[in-house]
C-alpha cells in the first residue's frame, strides 16, 4: 500500500472517531430539546444537568477529533484541504458558528444562576448540536457525489451547488443517527426516567432512521460504489438492526456499540467508495483531486506516519482512561441542588 | 476594498482576537498548577481556595481561546487556499501534530481536572492540571515552528513539477533559528500575563475583601514575582529575537526604528520620531546613541541599515537568491509600490510592546515592595494600577504579533511568497465580507459576554474552604453542569 493511500485511510479514521464520538454528544446535545423537559422549571434544568453531566468530561476531547481531521488533510493532501476550504466556504463559516456557539453554551451554561441565562445557553446547544452533523453530513456526500472543480483545482460552484438531494439525504440521515446514537448513550450512563426516556425516543426514531440510512447507503453505492463499500454498507445497517434488538433486551452497552459501529461502517463506506478520488470533479473527470494528485510529498508523509505511530497510542490510552474515570451511570438524584455559582460568600465576617 | 484586503482584514481581526485568550490560557495554567501543587505541599487551605478561584477564571478564559482557535485552523483552507498548495506540505504537518500531540492533551485533562474533584487521587489531579499547561506550551512551540517558516523559510526545497515548496527536512523547520528566539519569547510574555493576572486581580481583592487580605496578599505576591520573572526574560529572549530579526528581516528593524538611512556604526534608538506621512524620511526625533547598533547587532558600532538603502538593494538582492534556489518570480517579485511594511504601525507597535512590558515589570516591584510584611494599607494608586495590571501585558502581546506579522509585508513567506499571491482564487469580497462581520459581531458579543463573568466571578472572589475527600465512583459528582 502507497503511504499516499495508509494517509486517505487515517483520515477516514479520523472522520470516523469524530463521528462516532462528538455523534452521540451531538445526539444529547439534540436530546436537551425533547427529553430535557420536567414539569417544573427546577425539574427541566435537573434533567438538562444530568444530560449535559454525562457528556461533561468527553465533549471537548471529542471535537478534537475534527480538528485532528483538519489538520491532517492539510498536512497529507494540502490540494484537498485547500479546495474543500475553500469551496465549502459559507458551509464551513456556518459550522464554525454552530460549534462556537454550541461550545460556549457548555461552558458558560452553568457558570450562572438565571433561567434567562440557562435558555439562552440551551438554544445555542440545541442549534449547535444539529447544525454540524447536518453540515458535515452534506459535506462528506458532496465528496461523493462531485462538485465542480476546474484544471487548476479550484471549486467554482456556490453554496447552493453543495445543496443536492443527495448530499442533502446524507445531512439529515447523520442528524438522525447521531440522535439515535446520542439517545443510547444516554440510556447507557444514566439510570432512572432519563434513560427510559431516551430509549423511547430511540425507538420510536430508529424506523425512520434505518429507512434514510439505507436509502443513502445505495444511493452513494449505485453512484460510486465498489464490492468493498457494498459489503460494508450492508454491515452497517446490520449493526444497526443488532442495536435496536440489543435495546429491546435492555443491553444498552451492546446497543451503543451497535450504532457505534453503524457510523464507523458508514465513514468506511464513503472513503471505499470515493477512493482514490477526494475531491471528484463534476465539470471533468481529469480534474479531480486524487489520493495522488492531491497528496503531499513522501518525506511528509513518512514524519506524519512516524508521529501517528508514536503519539496516535498515548493519545488513545489517556482518552480511555478519561472514559474510564467517568464510567458509573448517573441519574438526577447525583447532581446536587443547583446553587448560585456567584452568590456572594460569607466568609469570616 | 477587494478579497485580498478583507481576508487580511479578517486574519487580523480573529488572530488578534484569539491571541487575546491564548497568553492568559498559557500563563494561567502555570499559575493555576503552581497554587494546587503549593497547597499538596503546605496544606494551606488558603492556596487550594486560590486554585480554584483562579481555576474558575481560567476556565472562563479557556473557552474563548479554544473556540476562536478553531476557526485560526480553517481560516487557512478556506481564505489562503493558494497558499495552503503552495506550502501544505511543510506548514500543514506542525499543525497536525498540534492537534495530535497539544489539542488532544489540554481538552482531556481540562475535562479530568474540572469533574476529577475527589474523583480521581490528589497527585494525578494536579497532574492532569499540569498536563493542560504542557499542552498549552506544547500547541505554541508547534503553531510558532510553522509561523517561523513563514517569517525565515528553511528546510524546504521548490519543487518545478508540482508547483510548490516541499520539506527536505523537518527538524530544520522545528529547530528554525527564529523559532528558537519566538519560541521563549512567546512563552514568558505569556508567563507575564499570567503572573500579571493574578497579581491584578489579587491586589484589587485585598481592597475588596479587606477580612481576607492574607490570602490575596498571598496571590499579589506570586503573582508579582511571576510577573519579574518573566518580564526580565521577555526583556532577554526579545533582545534576541532582535538580533536575529535584523539578520534575516533587516527590513522588519529598520520599520521599528524608522531608522530611514543607513548608519555604517553607533545607530541611535529612538524613543519618539515623528516621521513624514509617506514614510520617507523622519521630521523629528528624541534619541540615545549607539543603543539600537547594540541592540541590532550586540555590538555598540555596528552597522544597521535604513529604509531607504534596503529599499534600493533588497528587492534584487531576494530575487537573485529566489532565482537561485529555482523559485518562479511570480512569488518573488512584488511590486515596488508595497515594498515596506507600514512604517508608522510597525514604529509604534514595537515601542508599546516594549513600553507595556516594562512598565508591568515596574508595577510588580512596586506591589512586591508595597505589600511587604508589617505594611499596612496598600496606596489606592498601586489598586488603580493592579486593574490595569491585567491587561497591559495582554495589549503588549497583541502589539508585538502586529508588529511582528505586518513588519513581515509584503511577504506571506518571506523572500518566497507575497501576501497577494496567497488568497483564496475562488472565494468574492462578498463571501468575505459576510464571515468577517459574522465574526465580528459574534466575537463582540462574546467578548461582551466573557468580560462581564469574569468580573462577576472575580468581585465573588474565593470560594470558602472544602478540603477535598475522595468519593466511590457510583457517588454524586463534586462538580457536575
Amino acid at each position: 500500500m502507497s503511504l499516499e493511500t495508509f494517509w486517505f485511510i487515517i483520515i477516514g479514521l479520523l472522520w470516523a472517531g469524530y463521528l462516532v464520538l462528538e455523534g452521540f454528544d451531538f445526539g444529547v446535545g439534540m436530546l436537551l430539546a425533547v427529553i430535557g423537559r420536567g414539569g417544573t422549571k427546577e425539574e427541566t434544568n435537573t434533567r438538562r444537568r444530568t444530560m449535559l453531566t454525562t457528556i461533561g468530561p468527553f465533549w471537548d476531547g471529542n471535537e478534537v477529533w475534527l480538528l485532528t481531521a483538519g489538520g491532517a488533510t492539510f498536512a497529507a493532501f494540502p490540494a484537498w484541504y485547500a479546495t474543500m476550504f475553500s469551496g465549502f466556504y459559507l458551509a464551513m463559516l456556518l459550522l464554525l458558528v454552530a460549534l462556537i456557539v454550541r461550545n460556549m453554551g457548555l461552558d458558560y451554561r452553568y457558570k450562572r444562576d438565571s433561567d434567562k441565562w440557562r435558555a439562552g445557553w440551551d438554544t445555542t446547544i440545541i442549534i449547535g448540536s444539529i447544525l454540524p452533523p447536518l453540515l458535515v453530513g452534506v459535506a462528506l456526500t458532496n465528496l461523493i457525489h462531485g462538485v465542480p472543480v476546474d484544471r487548476a483545482g479550484n471549486f467554482t460552484g456556490n453554496f447552493f451547488t453543495l445543496l443536492n438531494p443527495m448530499s442533502l439525504l446524507g445531512g439529515v440521515t447523520l442528524v438522525a443517527v447521531c440522535l439515535v446514537h446520542g439517545a443510547f448513550f444516554l440510556a447507557l450512563k444514566t439510570s432512572g426516567s432519563i434513560r427510559d426516556d431516551a430509549r423511547a425516543v430511540a425507538r420510536r426514531v430508529a424506523p425512520v432512521t434505518a429507512v434514510l440510512a439505507v436509502a443513502l447507503l445505495v444511493w452513494v453505492n449505485v453512484h460510486t460504489g465498489t464490492v468493498w463499500s457494498w459489503v460494508v454498507a450492508a454491515i452497517g445497517v446490520i449493526f444497526f438492526l443488532g442495536a435496536l434488538v440489543a435495546d429491546r433486551a435492555g443491553r444498552d452497552g451492546l446497543a451503543f456499540a451497535g450504532t457505534f459501529a453503524t457510523i464507523a461502517a458508514t465513514v468506511a463506506c464513503y472513503f471505499l467508495a470515493a477512493y482514490p478520488d477526494v475531491m471528484p470533479s463534476t465539470t471533468n473527470a481529469a480534474f479531480s483531486l486524487t489520493v495522488h494528485n492531491a497528496a503531499s510529498s513522501h518525506l511528509t508523509l513518512q514524519i506524519m506516519t512516524g508521529a501517528a505511530i508514536v503519539f496516535t497510542p498515548i493519545m488513545l490510552v489517556y482518552s480511555a482512561w478519561n472514559y474510564w474515570v467517568f464510567r458509573k451511570r448517573i441519574s438526577t438524584d447525583h447532581i446536587a441542588p443547583q446553587s448560585d455559582p456567584l452568590a456572594e460568600v460569607e466568609v469570616g465576617r | 476594498m477587494d478579497a485580498l484586503d478583507l481576508a487580511r482584514w479578517q486574519f487580523a481581526i480573529t488572530t488578534v482576537y484569539h491571541f487575546l485568550f491564548v497568553p492568559i490560557t498559557i500563563g494561567l495554567s502555570a499559575m493555576v498548577a503552581g497554587f494546587q501543587t503549593w497547597y499538596m505541599r503546605s496544606k494551606n487551605p488558603e492556596l487550594l481556595r486560590l486554585a480554584k478561584f483562579f481555576g474558575k477564571l481560567f476556565t472562563i478564559n479557556f473557552a474563548l481561546g479554544l473556540v476562536t482557535g478553531i476557526v485560526q485552523e480553517f481560516q487557512f483552507g478556506m481564505n489562503w487556499s493558494d497558499y495552503s498548495k503552495f506550502v501544505g506540505d511543510i506548514f500543514g504537518a506542525p499543525l497536525a501534530f498540534e492537534a495530535l500531540l497539544a489539542f488532544f492533551m489540554e481538552s482531556t485533562f481540562l475535562g479530568l481536572w474540572i469533574f476529577g474533584w475527589g474523583r480521581i487521587p490528589e497527585k494525578l489531579h494536579v497532574a492532569c492540571i499540569w498536563l493542560v499547561h504542557i499542552g498549552t506550551v506544547l500547541s505554541a512551540y508547534f503553531i510558532l515552528a510553522a509561523n517561523s517558516f513563514m517569517q525565515h523559510p528553511v528546510g524546504y526545497k521548490y519543487n518545478p513539477k508540482t508547483g510548490r515548496a516541499e520539506l527536505t527536512d523537518f527538524i530544520a523547520v522545528l529547530t528554525n533559528k527564529v523559532q528558537l528566539v519566538t519560541f521563549p519569547h512567546v512563552l514568558t510574555a505569556a508567563y507575564l500575563c499570567g503572573g500579571a493576572m493574578v497579581m491584578g486581580v489579587g491586589l484589587w481583592s485585598m481592597r475588596k475583601h479587606e477580612h481576607e487580605k492574607g490570602m490575596y496578599r498571598k496571590a499579589a505576591r506570586a503573582g508579582a514575582v511571576v510577573t519579574l520573572i518573566a518580564g526580565v526574560l521577555v526583556a532577554i529572549t526579545g533582545d534576541a529575537q532582535g538580533k536575529v530579526m535584523t539578520d534575516v528581516q533587516p527590513m522588519k528593524m529598520a520599520a521599528a526604528e524608522a531608522l530611514y538611512n543607513t548608519k555604517d556604526s553607533c545607530a541611535e534608538f529612538s524613543l519618539f520620531t515623528v516621521g513624514s506621512l509617506n514614510g520617507e524620511h523622519e521630521k523629528f526625533a528624541v534619541t540615545v546613541p549607539c543603543v539600537l547598533s547594540f541592540l541590532a547587532t550586540g555590538s555598540f558600532s555596528g552597522k544597521v541599515q535604513g529604509v531607504n538603502q534596503l529599499k534600493r538593494e533588497l528587492p534584487q538582492q531576494i530575487s537573485q537568491e529566489a532565482a537561485a534556489r529555482g523559485e518562479p518570480a511570480l512569488y518573488v517579485q512584488p511590486a515596488d509600490a508595497v515594498f515596506t511594511p507600514n512604517i508608522p504601525l510597525a514604529y509604534w507597535s514595537f515601542r508599546l510592546m516594549i513600553g507595556i512590558g516594562m512598565l508591568a515589570v515596574l508595577i510588580s516591584l512596586a506591589v512586591l515592595w508595597l505589600t511587604r510584611k508589617g505594611r499596612g494599607e496598600i496606596p489606592r494608586w498601586l489598586v488603580v494600577a493592579g486593574i490595569a495590571v491585567p491587561l497591559l501585558p495582554v495589549f503588549g502581546n497583541s502589539f508585538g504579533w502586529i508588529f511582528t506579522e505586518t513588519g513581515r509585508q509584503p511577504w506571506l513567506v518571506y523572500g518566497v511568497m507575497t501576501t497577494s499571491t496567497g488568497v483564496s482564487p475562488g472565494v468574492s469580497a462578498g463571501t468575505v465580507i459576510t464571515s468577517m462581520v459574522v465574526f465580528t459581531l459574534l466575537y463582540a458579543v462574546l467578548a461582551v459576554i466573557e468580560i462581564k463573568l469574569f468580573l462577576d466571578y472575580t468581585r465573588r472572589g474565593a470560594e470558602p474552604y472544602e478540603p477535598t475527600t475522595q468519593t466511590a465512583d457510583d457517588e454524586p459528582l463534586a462538580f457536575s453542569y
